[in-house]
Parts: structure tokens; C-alpha cells; sequence
């Protein structure tokens, strides 16, 4: 077995008495589907904030290709190639679509304001390239002819797919997809399980956190299931859907 | 009408220094939602840090006028290094005085700003004293007169180099990878940090252009008015940010339609009412448009904010 792309170690962070997460560890092997399910309130966007720097963990360890980040600050951790989207769609509102997207490839843009003010040949060829990245992004997510509305103004399913967009931009390693799949109608769902397999299939590893047990359990190689910030269970599909343990934690003892 | 167009280009003029005070507050405001009232200091410091430019390079307000491209070149250096100077202290502030409260209830780096203020108005007045001081007047000024209304070259250097200043700002906030950066910091600060961008630095660039723009304003209403003085910045600095709020704060474009506006109105109110109640006015606008239209004149319909 190959070393994990993201390992997460004995993981436990507190707020004040409450413990959101409490001694998580968990591995993603690269290239895989990765999928963190659990009741409201479980810790599971607490994972995603402590893996992207946003939180810092209380105990434990958060490790990308073998190496620590815990104390990067945001972009840092960005930089190190994790990109996320959000529960609630956090795009930049005020935008156009394809600035959003712009925005997500900045990391990998070099000119300067120098550059960029003169119009220097190498500011050019820069921005033409993101430019183009850009439209190739949404043209992959469905979005090409959107490229210049304004990001607020697209429906709900196609904001959700920006935010997609917009986080493959700086070509990530790690891509932390948060309830990807809230509030979209079988159509959308179905669509959204083709897309994030084939951004799996470009080479990027991806942790999920999905309500939608039928996209779950379609499209993830492994499953881990949290309760009260503890990990209950965790194995393929076929494993944790017929795990007891699991079936408590949803329904109630008795069911 | 000669009148009017004459106190048009006068409101103008004075208008577009109010703009380029404005954009400092209103890209502060986008950005971090403080309302930095050390800003029309930074103004005055970018007056005190000409006179004392110019008076390294020799040129005093005895009254020599230096023509042609040497005077230009002057001029351009001192701009430059005003705008320079006033940035670095833009930053310095944000990093001492406002980083640490950014996350502090408002009121906190709300009181720390007026505490700056002072603390700049203390040391400009120790600087170059308590009275009036005089701004060189190094360049020739001849004026031009059309049908019985005059511009002089000293009218004519602030709109130029005021709307040249907004147009690169505009170039730059869209055009640029760190403008970029700005206007995501502005609207989602921390979806920014997510998509890599370094929101600590960037918001220490916004002080420092910001702060360059005062500096930049320090030099024009030197050259326009003649004298500075230490208190200078506070009431102009208040006028700015009337055109800020007028404009719609946190709003680039609303910023530069206030400052000409206020300016407009102070002009035309002290030719046709009394000089006396151009504060009184200007004033009035702020209580109206804060009681009225809190979001300003294009707060609601482009809030592009930086």
C-alpha cells in the first residue's frame, strides 16, 4: 500500500467544553473518493476547517504527501495544492464568472504589478494563458457560455459548479468538496456524481461530505462515518452501509 | 454663465482632490470595514513630506520658478516620492495600530484611528509648528482664458493628475493579479485566504496605495492652495469622506463621482449662497444621505467594492 496523499492523526479539536472532533485518524490514498458522512453536527466541516488551516487542531496531526501542515495558515495550505468548496456557496459575488476562476489560478500567476501595468509581453502571454485555463474549466463544468455574467446571478446548481471551477484552477492535489450536492434535483445529482468522478479521473484525490447516501454510497471508494466527533465506522460502501453502529447513529437504538 | 463654468472648473478642481482623499477611505472601508480616520493625516504628512523633498532638492518657497521639463521632473520626483512615503506610512499603521483589532468589535480600531490621527497631527505640528505653512510654488502658472472663464496651469495639473491617478487605480484593480486579489479579499475574505490569496498582504497593499493616492492629494492641494497646515487633513479629510459615503462607501467609482460632487457643491454654494455655509452644506449631505440613502448613490447598484 502506497503512503496516503492525506493522513490525518489522532485528530481532536475542542471549542471551549465542546469537542467537535476527538481523536480522528484518517487516511486517503491518492487518486480515490473519499467520503466523511454523519448527522448534523457530527464535525465533519470541523475537519475540513482543521485540514485547510482555518482551525488549528487542538491535538493531533494533518499531513498532505507525509509532511505537516498544521500551523499554514490558509493560503498556505492552499499553496500546498488543497482547494475546498463550501457549504454555503462562498463565490465572490461581485465578480464574473470567469473572474471567479481567475481568482482560484492566482497562485500560479507570476507577473507583477509592474508587468501587468506596462502590459509587458510576458504579462500578456500570462493572462492569456489563465484566461484560456479559465475557459477551459468552464467549458469542463458546463459554464463556458456564462463566462461573463456576473456569479451572484446564476441559479443555485450552476453557482455550485463554479465554485467547482473554481477551486480546480491551481490544479490541486486535494479537493474538499463540502455537501457538493445540498439543495440540487436528481438530475443535478446525477450529473455532479459524473463530475466528481471524472475530476477524480484527471488525477485529483477527493474527500467529500454528502448527506445524499445514494450519491455516497455510488461514487466513494472508501466511507467514514463520524457521531458526536468520534469515528464510528469506516470501510467501502458495502461495509459501513450495513454496519450496525451505523445504522444507530441515523435512526435511533431500535431501529 | 461664465459664472457657473468658472466655478464649475473651481469645484472641479477642488473636487478631484476630494476624490483621490475619498478612494483611500472607501478602499480601506471594502476592505477591512473601518472607517480609517488617520486618513486625511496621511494627506497633510504627504504636504509636509513635499515641502520637505523640495526643500532637499533646493527649491524653497522663497518663489523661484523652475520651467520646462526640469520643473516637470521635480514635480514627477516629488509626486512620486510623497506617494512613496505616505504608502509605507499607510502600512505601518495598519500593521501596528489596526491588524491585531481586525477581529476586535468595531469600535475598537474605530477609536485606535482617531488615535492615530492625533498622534499624526501631534507630530506634524512639532514638525513645522502650529501656524500656517507655505507650499513652493516652483512651477509657472499661466492661465487661459476662454470667453471670460480662467483656468490656470495649477487647476489644470490637479484634475489632470486626479483623474489619471483614478484611471490607473481602475486599471489596476481590475487588471492586475493583486487587484484581483483585492476586490476577492474585499467580498469573501476568507474564501480568498482558501483560494490561496495572502489576505494579510494584500490588505497592507490596499493602505499602501490608498495612503500613496493622500500622498499623491497632499501635492496637488499644495500646489493649488499654496499653504498646508497641520490640522489641514482633519476637515478635508472629513470632506473626503462625505464623498466616500456620498459615492457609497467601499464603492471605487462612488468615491471619485462623490469627491467631484462635494467639490461642485462646495464651489457653487460659496458663489451663490456665502462662503460661510459651504460646510454647513456639505455637511447637511452627510446627515441626509447617512439618514436617507445609507448605501450612497451607487452603494446598492455596482457595489464593486476594494
Amino acid at each position: 500500500m502506497s503512503a496516503p496523499l492525506l493522513a490525518i492523526e489522532g485528530l481532536t479539536k475542542r471549542f471551549g467544553g465542546l469537542t467537535a472532533v476527538k481523536d480522528l485518524t484518517l487516511n486517503v490514498e491518492a487518486g480515490s473518493i473519499a467520503s466523511l458522512i454523519g448527522p448534523n453536527g457530527a464535525g465533519k466541516s470541523t475537519v475540513f476547517n482543521v485540514i485547510t488551516g482555518i482551525y488549528t487542531p487542538t491535538a493531533g496531526d494533518v499531513k498532505l504527501d507525509g509532511r505537516s501542515i498544521v500551523g499554514f495558515k490558509p493560503h498556505q495550505v492552499a499553496g500546498t495544492g488543497v482547494m475546498r468548496t463550501f457549504q454555503n456557496i462562498r463565490l465572490f459575488a461581485f465578480m464574473t464568472v470567469l473572474e471567479n476562476v481567475m481568482v482560484g489560478d492566482q497562485t500560479r500567476m507570476h507577473a507583477t504589478p509592474f508587468d501587468s501595468a506596462f502590459r509587458t509581453p510576458r504579462a500578456q502571454k500570462e493572462e492569456r494563458a489563465v484566461t484560456e485555463r479559465a475557459m477551459e474549466l468552464l467549458d469542463y463544468v458546463g459554464l463556458a457560455s456564462y463566462a461573463r455574467e456576473w456569479a451572484r446571478n446564476l441559479p443555485y446548481g450552476m453557482q455550485r459548479r463554479l465554485e467547482i471551477a473554481r477551486a480546480l484552477a491551481p490544479q490541486p492535489r486535494l479537493l474538499l468538496l463540502d455537501e457538493p450536492a445540498a439543495g440540487a434535483n436528481p438530475t443535478e445529482k446525477r450529473d455532479l456524481m459524473g463530475l466528481v468522478r471524472s475530476i477524480r479521473d484527471r488525477g485529483i484525490t477527493i474527500v467529500l461530505i454528502e448527506h445524499d447516501m445514494k450519491l455516497v454510497m455510488g461514487i466513494s471508494d472508501r466511507v467514514t462515518v463520524l457521531d458526536y466527533g468520534e469515528k464510528i465506522s469506516e470501510g467501502d460502501p458495502q461495509t459501513v452501509r450495513h454496519d450496525p453502529r451505523v445504522i444507530e447513529a441515523y435512526l435511533g437504538k431500535g431501529a | 454663465m461664465a459664472t457657473f463654468l468658472q466655478q464649475l472648473i473651481n469645484g472641479i478642481a477642488q473636487g478631484g482632490m476630494y476624490a483621490l482623499i475619498a478612494l483611500g477611505y472607501t478602499m480601506v472601508y471594502g476592505i477591512v470595514e473601518l472607517i480609517n480616520f488617520a486618513h486625511g493625516d496621511v494627506f497633510t504628512l504627504g504636504s509636509f513630506l513635499c515641502i520637505a523633498i523640495l526643500a532637499l532638492l533646493g527649491v524653497s518657497a522663497s518663489g523661484q520658478v523652475i520651467g520646462g521639463w526640469q520643473g516637470a521632473l521635480i514635480a514627477l520626483l516629488v509626486i512620486l516620492l510623497a506617494a512613496l512615503l505616505c504608502g509605507v506610512v499607510g502600512v505601518l499603521i495598519e500593521r501596528f495600530a489596526y491588524r491585531r483589532l481586525r477581529n476586535a468589535p468595531r469600535l475598537a480600531p474605530l477609536i485606535t484611528a482617531i488615535g492615530v490621527s492625533f498622534l499624526l497631527q501631534g507630530v506634524m505640528r512639532n514638525w513645522k509648528g502650529p501656524s500656517e505653512i507655505s507650499f513652493p510654488q516652483f512651477l509657472p502658472n499661466p492661465t487661459f482664458s476662454y470667453g471670460g472663464v480662467h483656468i490656470d496651469a495649477r487647476e489644470l495639473l490637479v484634475v489632470v493628475v486626479s483623474i489619471a491617478m483614478m484611471i490607473a487605480l481602475q486599471l489596476f484593480i481590475y487588471n492586475t493579479k493583486l487587484g484581483k486579489a483585492m476586490r476577492a479579499s474585499a467580498q469573501d475574505r476568507d474564501a480568498a485566504q482558501l483560494m490561496g490569496i495572502n489576505v494579510n498582504s494584500t490588505i497592507a497593499w490596499t493602505f499602501f496605495i490608498g495612503s500613496a493616492l493622500a500622498g499623491v492629494a497632499g501635492f496637488i492641494s499644495g500646489m493649488y492652495f499654496g499653504t498646508t497646515m497641520f490640522t489641514n487633513g482633519y476637515q478635508a479629510g472629513l470632506k473626503a469622506f462625505t464623498a466616500a459615503v456620498l459615492g457609497g462607501i467601499g464603492n471605487i467609482a462612488g468615491a471619485m463621482l462623490g469627491g467631484f460632487l462635494i467639490g461642485i457643491v462646495e464651489a457653487m454654494t460659496a458663489q451663490y449662497i456665502s462662503d460661510q455655509w459651504t460646510n454647513v452644506v456639505v455637511f447637511s449631505i452627510l446627515v441626509l444621505i447617512l439618514v436617507l440613502r445609507p448605501s450612497g448613490l451607487l452603494g446598492e447598484q455596482l457595489p464593486e467594492k476594494v
